[in-house]
């Protein structure tokens, strides 16, 4: 921290860096789940398990490149950001690893897929990809306004990974959802990755349009109601989330993406009737397709009385499993791999990883937990409120609604609070997509907090000053 | 824009908060109920997760453990010799649930059990495995054997007691059920299950708990107890005002005798033969609400009787006429009772009065052996004096010696025994239950056991069903057998 000094009368004060800080919470973020795994060896092997030191070093290892990469090229960045992203990302490999163990898991995959592969190597691997994606946003994304450029662009770009997994060949039908697209024997969700690109397209296309949204409308019942030419993007966005919905039976993605829609069209504009016109179309829109769509109804019913039609049709049989798992647990848990989560079945280690949490570790864990992710959330809507320029104060407040409703949507499903949607906890849930998109958002986040944070250049020599120096006497 | 942001941040601040407030709901004010709740398999994966502790009799565990592969459940129940010894373990089924001993002490055999905190606690640091404890019974499994096999395929109870501390010496109901063969959860189990349910033979019941019949002439023995305790009768011998033919009180209808002789006949001479019309008046005489109270002192109407599984009650109606009164004083009418029960009359009378609180479980012990709970015998109620008892224990004795009980005689020992052929069904058309309750005497005066057999059900000719005929010899094994272990 030294003061720039300079001939003006001012001197900019270089802001503390936080770096330290960050590298210290660091070392908490890698040696938690290092705990974490020697926990469930001993839990489940009675041995420490014997790949500890190479998962605690390869954790390590990559916590420190990502550190590097933000300590060099984002320098002033928010120091919580990457900690919480690494202590939740090892922590989710320790819960899919345990998951592993689980012999009435392995039998399950025996019998569905004729053999069992652990999803954990895989999930290590995945995330080395991803901290190398999160560096290389860092190096290539020197400021984030320039995404601004690419608002159409992205728009396309959303569109056609929504709509990847309906074509014919390419999409796979996993349980129902046609989420999936598998490429090379490698599967991709997505829909992941159109969260944050659809994020910038709402961000560069808001920014443009805010003052038109914001100032022509014609006042209905208190109501500030838009043109229609303006409300236009809206309802397409609209009506592409519910067709995203019907086609590919993905109730979580269409609400993600509506709401946060309506979350930066409030920012943009500060007009309430967004708040009041997107609750009402989402409310009509949850409506019409809860009432149509059988398997929303199923789930509907089943979050309604998750026990009612236990023993007669099974479609709550995940719901009442997870509920139970929570239950279960109790205030301090069972204990890492002493519980029985896996009951709930294939989902255990993806959509319904979070039930793992509440049986093994209790309330207080699961608190913990959503503490963390509300950390995360935190950091994000600070990086909004500091963001200088409006798009960058746009995305990193789609980018954090965006994560908050995932949570909640999230959570709430798997512990009975709303329907369940079938989306997966970010960086808990084993999936190779999940994991990259996040880590790209959080690099992104990164990226916007840095500029934000960092000081204004210092100014250019004033040549006011140069002109009251002292001439000295020749 | 801040306005706006700093909303959208309290709206996701809600969102995390609505989490928090349903995950309090759920793990800490629900969580007592989801975790128990019939849905949740964690309740029995647990139950069955480490091998159980045993059900132990006279040093050798009469049930074990083995390792089910494939199931949730990872250890199976067996039972060794299941059918002899059902009645007492009661069964163990991962997917049937579980009955007395079995599930009464569930906790002990799981080593869930509070007091084996201790144990749990050094395990966890030693890392031992959880072992469950042991459950040590009281039973003689001789005498179990003895009336087992005599019992072999009519349908009867068993239940013998030593008097002098209320330990349940055998227990045997029959037909009975092996509990291994639906220990398991497999198609098989089920198979097994559902065929044991629905018998006609009732294999699941407990007879020698959980069934009362009408005791017939074996409650004579109480109404001579009441006669005496209450002073309608003083001297045994000495003759009654019964009149020949008895008509119920209050009616017209006359007390049938099967005996000869029953004319003002003594309660001694009356017991022998077995009047009914003298044990009608004398509990007539001795008025519904001393009968009452007499029957109350030997355990009827109680239905808590535990040891600790929990028997059914025995009746002696409390609001019947005198008529009703008079018939129920010889074990019809409206009395029940079942084998326990009228054990428990016996042994009461063979102890003096001192009637003994039955039980069988002598000990519970954590999974190291150590004693966590050892029985102490206790006394539950005086039904009669030790005077009284005597005149009683006299009578009984001559039954044996000169009467109905013959087939109860055994060299050397004394023995008394009470009869009883229980009419049953409506218009008495059903074969009758034939009864015998006994005891044993030692030179030193006690009696280490006394046993009550019913045998609801015989292939023999309805004229040959007797309690004398068909359910001495059984209590005679009982008693042998016991005699013969503690030599």
């Amino acid at each position: 921290m030294s003061v720039v000094t300079n001939t003006t009368t001012i001197g900019a004060i270089e802001l503390p860096s936080r770096r330290n800080t960050e590298l210290l919470l660091l070392g908490f973020a890698v040696l938690i789940p290092m705990f974490a795994y020697a926990n469930v060896g001993l839990a489940i092997n009675g041995t420490l398990p014997p790949g500890m030191v190479l998962y605690g070093l390869g954790l390590g290892a990559l916590a420190g490149i990502a550190h590097l990469v933000v300590r060099r090229y984002a320098k002033y960045a928010d120091p919580l950001l990457l900690p919480l992203a690494t202590l939740l990302n090892g922590l989710g490999l320790v819960l899919i690893w345990r998951l592993d163990q689980s012999e009435r898991l392995q039998n399950l995959a025996k019998r569905a897929f004729g053999g069992f592969s652990p999803s954990a190597p895989r999930q290590m691997m995945y995330t080395a990809v991803a901290i190398a994606l999160f560096a290389g946003v860092l190096l290539v994304l020197k400021d984030h306004r320039v995404l601004q450029r690419f608002t159409y662009i992205s728009m396309a770009g959303a569109l056609v990974l929504l709509i990847l997994p309906v074509i014919p060949g390419l999409g796979a039908d996993v349980f129902g959802a046609k989420i999936w697209i598998s490429v090379g024997g490698f599967s991709i969700q997505p829909g992941e990755f159109a969260k944050i690109v659809i994020a910038i397209f709402f961000a560069g296309y808001l920014m443009v349009k805010r003052d038109a949204l914001a100032l022509a409308s014609r006042r209905f019942m208190g109501l500030y109601l838009p043109r229609g030419r303006d409300l236009g993007p809206i309802l397409m966005i609209w009506a592409m989330s519910l067709l995203v919905l019907v086609f590919e039976n993905d109730l979580g993605t269409s609400l993600l993406f509506f709401g946060m829609f309506v979350i930066m069209l409030y920012v943009a504009t500060e007009r309430t009737s967004w708040i009041v016109i997107g609750l009402l179309m989402s409310v009509g829109g949850a409506t019409v397709v809860g009432a149509t769509a059988s398997h929303v109804k199923v789930r509907v019913t089943a979050w309604l009385d998750p026990f009612d039609c236990y023993a007669t049709s099974g479609a709550c049989e995940q719901v009442g499993q997870s509920i139970m798992s929570f239950g279960s647990g109790g205030v301090l848990g069972a204990g890492w791999g002493q519980g029985n989560s896996d009951l709930i079945g294939f989902a255990a280690n993806s959509d319904f990883i979070f039930s793992t949490v509440g049986e093994e570790l209790g309330l207080a864990g699961v608190m913990a937990f959503l503490l963390l992710y509300g950390l995360i959330i935190e950091r994000g809507v600070r990086t909004a409120l500091a963001a200088r320029d409006p798009f960058g104060k746009l995305f990193a407040i789609g980018l954090s609604g965006a994560f908050a409703l995932q949570i909640f949507v999230v959570a709430g499903g798997v512990m009975g609070l709303i329907p369940l949607t079938g989306m997966t906890m970010p960086f808990l849930a084993s999936g190779g997509s999940s994991v990259l998109a996040n880590w790209i958002l959080i690099a992104i986040l990164i990226r916007i907090s840095d500029t934000a944070r960092r000081p204004a250049p210092a100014p250019a020599p004033s040549p006011d000053s140069e002109m009251t120096q002292v001439v000295r006497p020749s | 824009m801040n306005k706006p942001l700093r909303r959208i941040s309290l709206f996701c601040g809600l969102l995390v908060l609505a989490l928090l407030i349903r995950t309090n709901w759920l793990q800490y004010v629900q969580a007592e109920e989801l975790s128990t709740r019939k849905e949740n398999r964690r309740v029995q994966i647990a139950q069955y997760a480490t091998e159980r502790g045993n059900i132990i009799v006279k040093g050798e565990p009469i049930t074990g453990s083995k390792v089910t592969d494939g199931s949730d459940y990872k250890f199976k129940r067996t039972y060794t010799d299941g059918e002899l010894w059902a009645p007492v373990t009661g069964y163990a089924s991962q997917a049937f649930g579980s009955t007395q001993l079995e599930s009464l002490e569930d906790r002990i055999l799981t080593g869930n059990d509070d007091r084996l905190f201790f144990d749990r606690t050094i395990g966890m640091f030693t890392g031992e495995k959880r072992q469950g404890g042991n459950v040590v019974t009281t039973l003689n499994p001789d005498a179990q054997k003895a009336a087992f096999e005599k019992l072999g395929k009519n349908k009867g109870a068993v239940a013998a007691i030593d008097p002098r501390t209320g330990a349940i010496l055998a227990l045997v109901s029959t037909p009975s059920y092996d509990p291994s063969r639906f220990a398991g959860n497999s198609k098989d189990d089920e198979k097994a299950w559902v065929e044991l349910k629905d018998s006609e033979d009732k294999n699941l019941v407990n007879r020698a708990l959980r069934e009362t019949y009408p005791p017939g002439s074996t409650f004579k023995v109480v109404t001579a107890a009441a006669a005496l305790e209450h002073g309608v009768v003083s001297d045994i011998n000495a003759a009654t005002d019964t009149p020949e033919p008895y008509f119920l009180p209050g009616t017209k209808t006359v007390m049938v005798n099967h005996a000869q002789g029953c004319e003002k006949a003594s309660l001694n001479k009356a017991l022998e033969v077995s009047c009914n019309s003298v044990f009608a008046n004398m509990g007539d005489k001795v008025t519904r609400d001393k009968m009452v109270e007499t029957a109350e002192k030997f355990g009827f109407n109680n239905d808590k009787i535990d040891i600790p599984v929990r028997a059914f009650a025995s009746i002696y109606d409390k609001k019947m006429g005198k008529d009703g009164n008079a018939q129920s004083s010889i074990g019809q009418f409206n009395t029940a009772a079942t084998p326990l029960q009228m054990a428990m009359v016996t042994a009461a009378i063979a102890n003096d009065g001192k009637l003994m609180k039955p039980y069988m479980v002598d000990q519970l012990q954590a999974p190291n052996l150590d004693v966590i709970e050892k029985h102490e015998p206790q006394e539950m109620s005086r039904p009669l004096s030790a005077a009284n008892a005597e005149k009683v224990q006299q009578m009984m004795v001559n039954v044996v010696q000169n009467g109905t009980g013959g087939k109860a005689k055994m060299n050397g020992v004394t023995v008394g025994g009470k009869t009883g052929t229980a009419q049953h069904g409506e218009g008495n058309k059903k074969r009758p239950y034939a009864w015998f309750i006994s005891y044993a005497e030692m030179p030193d005066k006690t009696s280490p056991v006394a046993v009550a057999v019913v045998i609801e059900d015989s292939d023999a000719d309805r004229e040959d069903i007797s309690g004398g005929g068909l359910a001495a010899p059984v209590a005679k094994a009982v008693m042998e057998a016991v005699l013969n272990s503690q030599k």
